[in-house]
């Protein structure tokens, strides 16, 4: 295999992707493709929570879209989005050497650590609904974040037995800075040379806007709610069933009941009390997942 | 003697933890060499980001015979307590321990006479016990490790007499254990390979070779001057921020600031904004021109030197505030398209409190709260108050809570209120109020004087307090999660900085009346009186004094409180209060006494004097002192003229003395006894006006 910094510097959105799936394929990671539903960060996919948890070493990469109902600006934000993009990494356990290889892939991405200041600034990381929390840092670049970095000690209320490192890089943000763009919607999506050069705007400008309508103004709670009370009691019929426990479907329906959380609270119809609550009955389902996964395990 | 050298390298160390790092690493090891005998001139400790270093100057190259006894159990104490002591103190049985005598009885020893030797063979231990004992605000473990540190731990340096030592820490799990050595490395990416160390001086002057200043403190002042410098070159003056300093110089081995340019179009937004953004999320320092106002101009200080002169990153750093400031901008563009009063449906959806309701409740309650402290004040500090300002002020006052800029930096709450309401045109003291309110903050924060912003601030703190109070949620011991304590002592100094006359009781009624719940005003009185002797201990006042004047009545009048208690302890700094403490704790504890000895003189005392039965001339002439002092003291009172009322007491000090030189109290006439036991008993009533002489100090 080429050495990634032989690869020439990524010029556009998507050959930003390329570029870190070819470096990380080449530290050992399976590429793996998106978790196809609505989720509020890569963390979520299964890649990450469940195979965090138990003794099997796992190494893997991929861009996962994040939706984050409450962050939707109508796209007159030019650096905020309610649909991003994140490219996650998750190495277990985590090697020694994990800093110098995540600087090399800032090398394969076109950022020369000699020419920059790269500092690691504390950032620790807790998800409340995931009952999940490390230590780590924000990457910081010419004092840009461009990396969330974690160790994970815990996942769904479990202490891990080897510990996860876990690079997540925010896409947009970062191509924004190698790209010199000071709106998102202005990336280059592909080549400029492309047959039919787009830019990030002409592919998410409208599904920005839309979405934000629907986040914040049209989504139906009453809807809402039913969804998250189904997907709750779903879950919990799946992990009680005396026919055995299904994890992983299981998993989808926490993962459902989260993203209809997430809209509701964008909607402004969750009190700051029956907030934690609900962010408590999320946690309940991941515990429960979390630890039927391990049950499972063979 | 030698030195002994320590070095921890790790992945990077959070900045806010690695003073007391350093400190502690120290600590722990300077303790374990003691208890081992190795006695040294001294320690050092060193912080960075990713390195923790501890030096331990002149210690001894061979350590002395120590000899270590530990007292046992009683000689014959139960078996179980036996078999402990032997099995803690590493013996087989009794025989091997010592039985001594001592002054609570005879014991078992266990006494253990170790050989000294050279002190390299013990240091390996002395360093993994010392590691293993630091511990961190958070910990973590790390690859497939069970040993905990800040951060991933990746060598360890260790040398003594400018030797390496040998050892070797246990990672646990599959890890393989980090061997102790002489070798480091400089900084990430300003040198490359490893480096071998000698001795101490070498390593600091080895790792300023390899771009790592070692020593915090010069970290420090290398960023100190630089900035300094640089601000010159610039034409701008900096904003003198030593916290910002240490934080900085916890975050770079190798300092470089560099200047970079605000934008123009950025220049128009509140200072406190761009201050915010630089300062807090970036870390930067921010300048001043000549007239002390913002001047476009940052330092950012960063961890590299390139070899453009650090172009690139000055151009990443000003891109980065860029978008900051872009963002800002949207906020505060989109905020001010909407007026105060419309968000007030908005502070519906934040609760204050589970119990306490919501902001929307609870901006309702501090109005009608203010609007009682202007309507209660007597000095006529709001005479001239348009009582509608401070209503709407009160009802403003968390509206910003929900505009985008606060949600964004919460630290500017007030502060941009005060800009929106600036913006729509609302009256001056309206907006200052708005952003007046949250002080004072804290002790050396300025306290409000505009009466608008102190109606609100007041009534802002009546509310929090008599709320808690009302659930019960009171602060205790050290437990004080919704800041009481801080609201309590804010309210104290804009009652006394300001000079308000109010009633507490009759003020904390208002706030459970826009609480619609009761709480125990005295206990909440009481608290402000704790508070208060906290405030006014530094002006020296004292707190026996305070105790004193508030026992009597439960003063509730702070001005008048404190105007009490000075006059109080002038007046028991004098020779006539002095005597005339002596004279009434004399007079006191007769009655108490007697008292004491016959059930039902306190009632049979209570009464009027006997006029007849006042037989000397001592005892007459102190009745009517006690009359007259009596009456003066009550009209100066009444006009709180408290020297006034002082000097009436001092009237009595004669008339006491002579009585108790004079006048036999307990005599055997029964009713002469009790007339005297009366005056006695009026002794301490009259005086007690003044203050409850009982409860002062010596």
């Amino acid at each position: 295999m080429p050495s990634p910094t032989d690869s020439p510097k990524p010029t556009c959105f998507q050959e930003l992707v390329l570029a870190l799936q070819h470096y990380w394929a080449g530290e050992g990671c399976v590429v793996l493709q998106p978790y196809d539903m609505e989720m509020g960060a890569g963390t979520f996919h299964t890649a990450t929570t469940l195979r965090a948890l138990g003794p099997a070493p796992w190494r893997a990469c991929y861009v996962q879209p994040s939706r984050r109902p409450k962050d939707g600006r109508y796209g007159d934000n030019p650096n905020r989005l309610q649909h991003y993009y994140q490219f996650q990494v998750i190495l277990k356990p985590s090697p020694d050497d994990i800093l110098d290889r995540y600087f090399g892939s800032l090398r394969a991405i076109g950022i020369d650590p000699d020419l920059h200041d790269l500092r690691l600034v504390e950032d620790d990381w807790e998800s409340p609904t995931l009952g999940a929390w490390g230590l780590g840092w924000e990457v910081w670049c010419d004092g840009m974040e461009v990396t969330q970095f974690t160790y994970f000690q815990q996942v769904g209320g479990i202490e891990v037995e080897l510990v996860s490192g876990e690079i997540t890089y925010g896409l947009e943000r970062l191509a924004m800075y190698l790209f010199d763009k000071k709106s998102v919607y202005e990336l280059p999506f592909n080549r400029a040379d492309s047959a039919v050069p787009v830019t990030y705007g002409e592919v998410f400008l409208r599904n920005e806007r839309e979405q934000s309508a629907y986040n914040f103004e049209r989504a139906d709670t009453e809807m809402l709610f039913r969804h998250f009370a189904d997907a709750e009691k779903e879950c919990a019929a799946l992990l009680g069933n005396s026919n055995g426990k299904l994890a992983l479907p299981a998993y989808d329906q926490c993962i459902k009941a989260s993203h209809a959380f997430n809209m509701l609270d964008a909607r402004g119809v969750i009190s700051v009390t029956e907030r934690q609550a609900y962010i408590g009955r999320v946690r309940a389902l991941a515990k429960a997942c979390c630890e039927a996964w391990l049950e499972g395990r063979t | 003697m030698a030195k002994l050298l320590l070095e921890l390298l790790s992945e990077e160390i959070p900045a806010r933890m690695q003073a007391r790092a350093a400190q502690d690493l120290q600590r722990l090891l300077a303790d374990r060499l003691t208890a081992m005998g190795l006695a040294h001139a001294g320690t050092r400790g060193f912080a960075g980001p990713r390195r923790l270093v501890a030096v331990v100057d002149g210690l001894p190259r061979v350590r002395p015979d120590v000899e270590e006894e530990k007292r046992g159990p009683r000689v014959g104490a139960p078996e179980n307590a036996i078999q402990g002591f032997l099995k803690g103190a590493g013996l087989q049985s009794l025989d091997q321990a010592e039985k001594r005598s001592t002054e609570k009885g005879e014991f078992w020893f266990a006494v253990t006479r170790r050989k000294g030797g050279p002190t390299e063979a013990v240091l390996p231990q002395i360093l993994i016990d010392t590691i293993r004992a630091m511990s961190w605000p958070k910990s973590m473990k790390w690859g497939s490790g069970t040993f905990a540190w800040v951060r991933p731990l990746h060598s360890i340096l260790a040398v003594f007499d400018g030797k390496p030592l040998p050892g070797q820490l246990d990672l646990g799990g599959n890890m393989p254990p980090l061997k102790f050595g002489n070798r480091t490395r400089g900084h990430r990416f300003l040198s490359s390979g490893q480096i071998t160390i000698d001795e101490v001086a070498g390593y600091i002057r080895q790792l300023r070779a390899a771009r790592v200043i070692v020593d915090p403190v010069e970290r420090a002042a290398v960023i100190r001057a630089k900035v300094e410098t640089l601000c010159i070159q610039a034409g701008v003056k900096v904003q003198h921020d030593e916290a910002l300093i240490d934080e900085v110089a916890g975050l770079v081995e190798w300092p470089v600031p560099l200047v970079g340019t605000i934008d123009a179009v950025f220049m128009d937004l509140p200072p406190e904004v761009m201050v915010t953004s630089m300062r807090t999320h970036q870390r930067y320092f921010a300048t001043l021109r000549e007239d002390g106002s913002m001047a476009d101009k940052f330092v950012v200080v960063a961890n590299m030197i390139t070899t453009d002169g650090g172009t690139e990153i000055i151009a990443g750093n000003e891109r980065v505030l860029r978008a900051r400031l872009a963002d800002a901008r949207f906020f505060w563009d989109q905020d001010r398209k909407i007026r105060l009063e419309d968000r007030l449906p908005a502070l519906k959806q934040i609760v204050f409190h589970a119990r306490l309701g919501t902001q929307y409740e609870r901006v309702e309650r501090i109005a009608a709260v203010a609007r009682e402290i202007v309507a209660q004040e007597k000095s006529g500090f709001f005479r001239d108050v348009d009582v509608n300002h401070v209503e709407q002020a009160a009802r403003l006052c968390k509206a910003d809570l929900v505009s985008g800029m606060v949600g964004e930096f919460p630290e500017l709450q007030g502060t941009m209120g005060r800009y929106y309401a600036r913006h729509e045109g609302l009256p001056g003291e309206v907006a200052d109020a708005i952003g007046d309110h949250y002080s004072p903050r804290g002790v050396g924060d300025a306290c409000p004087t505009a009466p608008v912003s102190v109606a609100v601030a007041l009534a802002d703190r009546l509310d929090t307090l008599t709320g808690f109070w009302s659930i019960k949620e009171t602060p205790t011991g050290s437990r004080d999660p919704f800041g009481l304590r801080r609201a309590a002592l804010g309210a104290i100094r804009l009652v006394l900085e300001n000079g308000l006359r109010l009633d507490l009781i009759r003020a904390f009624s208002a706030a459970e009346t826009a609480h619609a719940a009761a709480t125990d005003r005295d206990d909440l009185l009481a608290f402000f009186e704790d508070r208060l002797k906290v405030q006014v201990r530094e002006q020296g006042v004292r707190h026996d004094l305070i105790d004193a004047v508030f026992a009597l009545s439960g003063e509730d009048d702070l001005v008048r409180l404190l105007a009490r208690v000075k006059a109080l302890q002038e007046f028991i700094g004098t020779d006539d209060g002095r005597d005339l403490l002596v004279a009434y704790n004399r007079a006191a504890n007769i009655v108490r006494a007697e008292e004491k000895k016959e059930k039902g003189l306190a009632a049979k005392i209570a009464g009027a004097l006997g006029e007849k039965l006042l037989q000397q001339a001592e005892e007459r002439a102190l009745a009517t002192a006690l009359a007259s002092a009596d009456a003066r003291a009550a009209t100066a009172l009444d006009s709180e003229d408290f020297a006034g009322a002082m000097a009436a007491l001092a009237e009595l000090r004669k008339p006491i003395d002579v009585f108790f030189d004079r006048v036999t109290v307990n005599t055997d006439q029964t009713e002469l006894r009790l007339n005297r036991l009366k005056l006695l008993a009026r002794i301490r009533t009259t005086i007690d006006r003044v203050a409850d002489f009982s409860r002062i100090e010596g």
